[in-house]
């Protein structure tokens, strides 16, 4: 093809891009799918050899006139050249390209069934069944090259098929029942059918065992990809907490609380799978998992939480109750002089009932400080607005309970 | 749980199960400083505990649910056979009693050991002298119920309970299946972190009442109907 060269006029949008990742050190011809008209190849060209495009489709195009030696070239290359990922640069070709091009390769056919013809003495009842049959093999390959996408999904996937196998079909036929006599036909028909039966007969264990291994190598790939996501994060998380821990081996608080958080984090991501809906909503048992989180990290308050009846959503009410928690807790943290303290949450389908309670100093609740009258109120103001009820019960030097219970009709 | 009643003479002798070292020596140092606590001898696998358990003859097996080859759940059914309902007559005890020790937060495994036999499950970040009221409490015949364990098994008599939308299902055995309102009541109060001293007072009953309870209500768990938890277990993993 060294008469390409006169025009090597290197394309802005042809620059040499990063290769993907895997790709080999020499260069290698690959059709760009994203920068098709038919299949890629052309673009593919293009880009290895780094030329324009709509040159090397119009030397595709003169080459189809020789005979069809283009559409040769085209048909070889597109089965023997593997599609290539896609690329930043090789944009999706606009309408006026794709036109241009569609026209080119109609222009590139014609020249080279009528080449043929020439040079032949074919008559057109020959040309135009391998033309029909021609386009309509295209337009299934078309559909199922690369990406891995075998099934049709859209309309338009199930047309295209449908259209080609039509095309293959009916140029077949009209080629068989132009050549051969009906009759002399019956007897090489049922050979064929017979042959056919048996080959499918004995390539079933072949293909069953394909399938297996193709299935096995699947399943090692996932088993793969999940260990590699496990020791990611593993070594994000748990790895990196270690060190931390080590670093601060003589700072106990530090190091108690590193290792809560990360106990946490842990136990989420292995059990964590009933924190969230399907949809998508936190459930109760989530968000429960996340207050007590947030007042651990920010008080080193240590809370043992218990849910029951917690996978459902949080809701509006929910969200009002486990507020008030969340207050109750700072409280907990801020006044009751212990570092830890017990939550217990309950949904029976009725109720949603919380209690946050705690060892500490207690008080007593008729000669509340202003400061903790206030939070007593906050944490009062949430629920009860919403028709839930509270109650404080506190001893001094035995620690205080706080019991708050929201009906959940009309959620 | 500081009020477990004291032990009549002898020293609970405890035999530790655990496929870590580190924790089982962790352990062996927490309960050493422990008044009526022995440990007797530690295992690192299933089949190290069930020759160990057999040879040695504690009175008290703490036991790890996860480990390989099968887990807690292996060593109490080698040991205690397929009924656990025999453990809960500690008068017939020539087996020892077990109490679940664990990291483990899913709650269908804490379930699956308890209904093979275990009288207790505690965290394993529970205190040395927290532990030993336990081990001393299990050695008594009592439950020992943790907030969380009560948490789970309330959980799994609410879910397994036939709900509304199918009353179609044949009920089977109430007397089992259910517990009662009292019982709920200790169970919510274990769950919301009270002693069983507390809930004593809390109740207008005696300890020895809420011991009761404690126990009637493992026991439950342990006989009731394998259909109803299995569908527990199940509507947890689809949820």
């Amino acid at each position: 093809m060294a008469y390409m060269s006169e025009d090597t006029v290197e394309h802005p949008a042809r620059t040499p891009v990063a290769r993907p990742v895997g790709a080999r050190w020499y260069p290698t011809l690959d059709r760009i799918p994203d920068g098709a008209v038919v299949a890629g190849v052309c673009a593919g060209l293009a880009d290895h050899l780094g030329v324009r495009v709509t040159s090397v489709r119009l030397a595709m195009v003169l080459l189809a006139t020789l005979s069809g030696a283009g559409v040769l070239l085209y048909a070889a290359l597109w089965a023997l050249t593997p599609s290539g990922a896609a690329r930043e640069g090789a944009a999706a070709p606009d309408g006026r390209e794709r036109r241009r091009g569609m026209a080119l390769a109609a222009v590139g056919l014609a020249g080279s069934v009528l080449s043929i013809m020439l040079t032949t003495a074919t008559g057109l009842n020959v040309m135009v069944p391998v033309l029909v049959v021609a386009l309509g093999a295209g337009l299934v390959w078309q559909q199922y090259d690369g990406g891995g996408r075998v099934a049709p999904r859209s309309v338009v996937d199930w047309a295209r098929v449908t259209a080609g196998a039509t095309l293959v079909v009916v140029g077949l036929a009209v080629v068989v029942l132009g050549q051969v006599e009906f009759a002399a036909l019956r007897s090489s028909l049922l050979a064929v059918l017979v042959t056919l039966v048996g080959v499918v007969l004995l390539s079933i264990p072949v293909g069953l065992r394909l399938w297996r291994s193709l299935e096995e190598e699947r399943a090692a790939r996932i088993r793969e990809a999940e260990r590699s996501e496990i020791a990611s994060h593993l070594h994000d998380s748990v790895l990196q907490t270690l060190a931390l821990i080590q670093k601060r081996s003589d700072e106990p608080g530090q190091v108690l609380r590193l290792a809560r958080r990360q106990e946490r984090e842990l136990r989420q991501w292995l059990f964590g799978a009933g924190s969230r809906m399907s949809s998508g909503a936190t459930t109760v048992a989530g968000a429960v998992e996340v207050i007590a989180g947030d007042v651990e990290d920010a008080y080193g308050l240590r809370v043992d939480q218990v849910v029951v009846g917690g996978d459902g959503p949080v809701g509006e009410v929910g969200e009002a109750v486990l507020g008030a928690v969340r207050e109750a807790l700072v409280n907990v943290a801020k006044h009751a002089g212990v570092d830890t303290a017990d939550v217990f949450v309950e949904n029976d389908g009725r109720v949603l009932s919380a209690f946050v309670r705690d060892r500490g100093c207690g008080f007593d609740p008729e000669a509340v400080d202003g400061d903790r009258h206030g939070l007593a109120r906050s944490i009062r103001h949430r629920v009860e607005s919403r028709g839930g009820t509270v109650a404080v019960r506190s001893t001094l030097g035995r620690g205080t309970e706080i019991r708050i219970e929201m009906p959940l009709e009309g959620e | 749980m500081t009020d477990a009643p004291e032990v009549d003479g002898r020293a609970s002798r405890v035999f530790l199960v655990d496929d870590h070292a580190v924790f089982r020596s962790g352990v062996r140092a927490e309960l050493a400083g422990q008044a009526g606590v022995e440990v007797v001898g530690e295992a690192g696998s299933v089949a190290e505990a069930i020759a160990g358990i057999g040879r040695v003859r504690p009175d008290v097996v703490l036991l790890d649910v996860h480990m390989p080859d099968g887990g807690g759940v292996a060593v109490l059914r080698s040991v205690l056979g397929s009924d656990p309902g025999r453990v809960a007559e500690p008068a017939r005890a020539p087996e020892p009693t077990f109490l679940a020790l664990s990291v483990s937060d899913a709650a269908e495994d804490v379930i699956a050991v308890i209904r093979a036999g275990a009288r207790g499950y505690v965290t394993k970040t529970i205190s040395g002298d927290e532990l030993a009221d336990a081990v001393r409490r299990v050695a008594d015949g009592d439950a020992v119920f943790s907030p969380r364990l009560a948490g789970f098994v309330l959980d799994a008599f609410a879910r397994a309970a036939p709900g509304p939308e199918d009353r179609g299902e044949p009920v089977h055995d109430p007397e089992v299946d259910s517990l009662t309102p009292r019982e709920k009541e200790v169970l919510r109060l274990l769950a919301r972190g009270y002693t069983y001293r507390e809930i004593a007072e809390e109740l207008f009953i005696s300890v020895k009442t809420v011991e009761t309870h404690a126990s009637n209500v493992l026991r439950k768990t342990q006989q009731s109907n394998r259909h109803a938890l299995t569908r527990w277990a199940q509507s947890r993993h689809l949820d």
